[in-house]
């Protein structure tokens, strides 16, 4: 967990998130990412064996209040052409991108 | 007075109180169209060196008003909210306004529907102004990583109003409305409305729907209001609050009346102090002016007693983990397809998505999504993202002992007052310490109320975190009334 972060690293994680950095973004996002790692590691100091991950509110039970899931129906929804005018580039009823695969 | 001592020109202006709006547009002496025009008239005098609202909607706000004045003139009983003026933070949709979220990716994005918190203050008869400058997302403590620039503290416009929501607690601050939405995922809502000298409510996880929020880590995401007085918080919370069919997560639990539970006194409530939260990084006048606060809450007949929460020290790396895996999922919808910003010059679908995203997100976004990305990945779930939800788990047991044999929990709000545009913003991780007192009430999902708690020497305001246990907003108002109360 305290293994620094190398260049390469920066550029895969980065790929994963389809962010481009420019190579003047690389070196500073560097260090700050090794930074921010460095001091979480900290979290290795506890002892979490046993502990069950909290993943939301609500998986701590009882008194955190309680929620359910609406009934399973078939509801109107927005319509199509209010949505497709935020779109970039439609045809009205499909969204336009550039080709997937290069021929 | 300490205010004497400031050389820099301030903006700071207290609106009325609802009641006394309410009961001057009841009477006919105030009209809602009036009223509306008057803040519109305010903000164009401040606005433009504040930086508070990015789009106005007038068209809707004065036919609301004009609604609200008809009403009154035929002598219908009025909504709770009827005519009120009030802001709404850039990350809630209303329907057909701007909502940039402070990004330059959604710059000229118009959302065809209203998020359900803005639709159920409008149902209430609220007069809905326009959208407020926060941090690009969500994402930051100082409003600084707004895509439209940061928006100016009005105590004092050479600081920062705090973040994310800094033009929710601005516009109070500044009498810009009567009453602001903001959203707090680490301490978006408390933390600004300390920095202005305003209240700032955190809800309980699920008491308002998350519906129309623009996500940024949704197991943490709450909306909440800021007000000048806590009495009016308690109300736009009982508006605003309620089971939404659209929010999976929001309470099927029916809703108390906030204000009149606040009316309650404070007398014979046990109040914890943690240890933890006055210790090393606290800057002295922050404490003195928070401890004047606790001998105000004993002068009330609270009973006061020390207690520690040992993990607190764990709440900062956990918060950052947990909130940049989830940013980093939720943002992947930004993607130059459906809506917003879309690079031009793209031959494929991937280039499309790449070029988009790093010419529409600021430099904080993409760091966010960058550890969240690093986090969740390969190799490296286990020992960070895994690990963070374990003392995530810890830390929300933690509380929940302590609220075992307290009914409030009450700390500073930051660590420091107000500080200057430009100090921190070179240093990510500097930024992310002062978030120590708010994230693991974040993390625990419990509810809490920033109330102003005094002024330093130089008259910057101090926010006290006033916390209670899950669904006992109730409690936490009837502490910040006292807090209110002694006008310190």
């Amino acid at each position: 967990m305290t293994t620094k972060v190398t260049v390469e690293e920066v550029e895969r994680v980065a790929e994963l998130a389809h962010l481009e950095l420019s190579p003047e973004e690389v070196g500073p996002m560097l260090r700050d990412l090794n930074a921010v790692l460095d001091y979480m590691a900290e979290l290795n100091e506890l002892d979490t064996t046993g502990v069950a991950p909290l993943a939301q509110v609500s998986e701590l039970g009882g008194a955190v209040g309680a929620s359910e899931p609406r009934a399973d129906q078939v509801q109107t929804s927005l319509d199509r052409a209010v949505v497709m005018r935020e779109a970039p580039e439609t045809d009205q009823v499909f969204f336009k991108v550039p080709k997937v695969i290069e021929r | 007075m300490a205010s004497e001592n400031k050389t820099a020109e301030t903006y700071v202006e207290k609106p009325k109180t609802l009641a006394d709006l309410r009961a001057g547009i009841t009477a006919g002496s105030i009209k809602a169209t009036d009223l509306a025009n008057s803040y519109y008239e305010r903000i164009e005098k401040v606005n433009p060196q504040l930086n508070v609202y990015l789009s106005l909607t007038r068209e809707r706000a004065l036919a609301q008003a004009a609604r609200v004045d008809d009403a009154a003139r035929s002598g219908d009983p009025l909504a709770p909210l009827a005519g009120i003026p009030v802001g709404i933070k850039d990350v809630l949709v209303m329907k057909g306004a701007p909502a940039t979220a402070g990004s330059k990716i959604l710059e000229n994005y118009h959302p065809p529907y209203d998020a359900t918190a803005v639709a159920k203050l409008e149902a209430a008869g609220a007069v809905l102004l326009g959208k407020l400058n926060c941090d690009e997302f969500a994402m930051g403590s100082s409003n600084e990583n707004s895509a439209y620039g940061s928006v100016r503290n009005p105590v004092d416009p050479e600081r920062v109003p705090g973040g994310s929501s800094g033009g929710s607690a601005a516009a109070v601050a500044a009498n810009m409305a009567v009453a602001t939405l903001g959203t707090d995922t680490g301490g978006s809502i408390r933390q600004p409305a300390s920095f202005c000298g305003v209240v700032g409510v955190l809800p309980t996880y699920g008491r308002v729907s998350r519906y129309g929020l623009i996500a940024f880590a949704s197991s943490l995401d709450r909306v909440g209001p800021l007000t000048a007085y806590v009495r009016d918080a308690a109300t736009l919370l009982g508006v605003i609050a309620g089971h939404d069919p659209k929010d999976a997560t929001s309470f099927s639990a029916s809703v108390p009346d906030f204000a009149a539970e606040s009316d309650k006194p404070a007398e014979g409530l046990r109040i914890g102090v943690p240890a933890e939260y006055f210790a090393e990084g606290l800057d002295p006048e922050v404490r003195t002016a928070i401890e004047k606060g606790i001998a105000a809450l004993e002068s009330a007949g609270c009973k006061v007693k020390p207690i520690t929460l040992p993990n607190t020290r764990y709440a900062v790396p956990t918060y950052y983990l947990v909130a940049t895996a989830e940013a980093s999922a939720n943002l992947a919808r930004f993607d130059g397809v459906r809506y917003g910003y879309r690079s031009p010059a793209s031959d494929t679908l991937s280039a499309m998505y790449s070029h988009s995203r790093d010419e529409g997100f600021g430099a904080e976004v993409k760091r966010r999504i960058l550890l969240g990305t690093y986090a969740l990945s390969a190799g490296y779930y286990d020992a960070y993202y895994l690990k963070a939800q374990q003392v995530r788990r810890l830390l929300a047991e933690e509380y929940l002992s302590a609220f075992a044999e307290v009914d409030a929990i009450v700390t500073p709000t930051s660590p420091m007052p107000a500080f200057k545009l430009g100090e921190k913003s070179g240093d990510p991780l500097a930024m992310y310490l002062a978030d120590i007192y708010t994230v693991t009430a974040s993390l625990a999902g419990i509810c809490g109320v920033n109330v102003p708690c005094g002024t330093t020497q130089a008259g910057l305001p101090v926010g006290m975190q006033v916390l209670a246990a899950h669904m006992n907003e109730a409690t936490a108002f009837r502490v910040a009334r006292a807090v209110e109360a002694a006008g310190l």
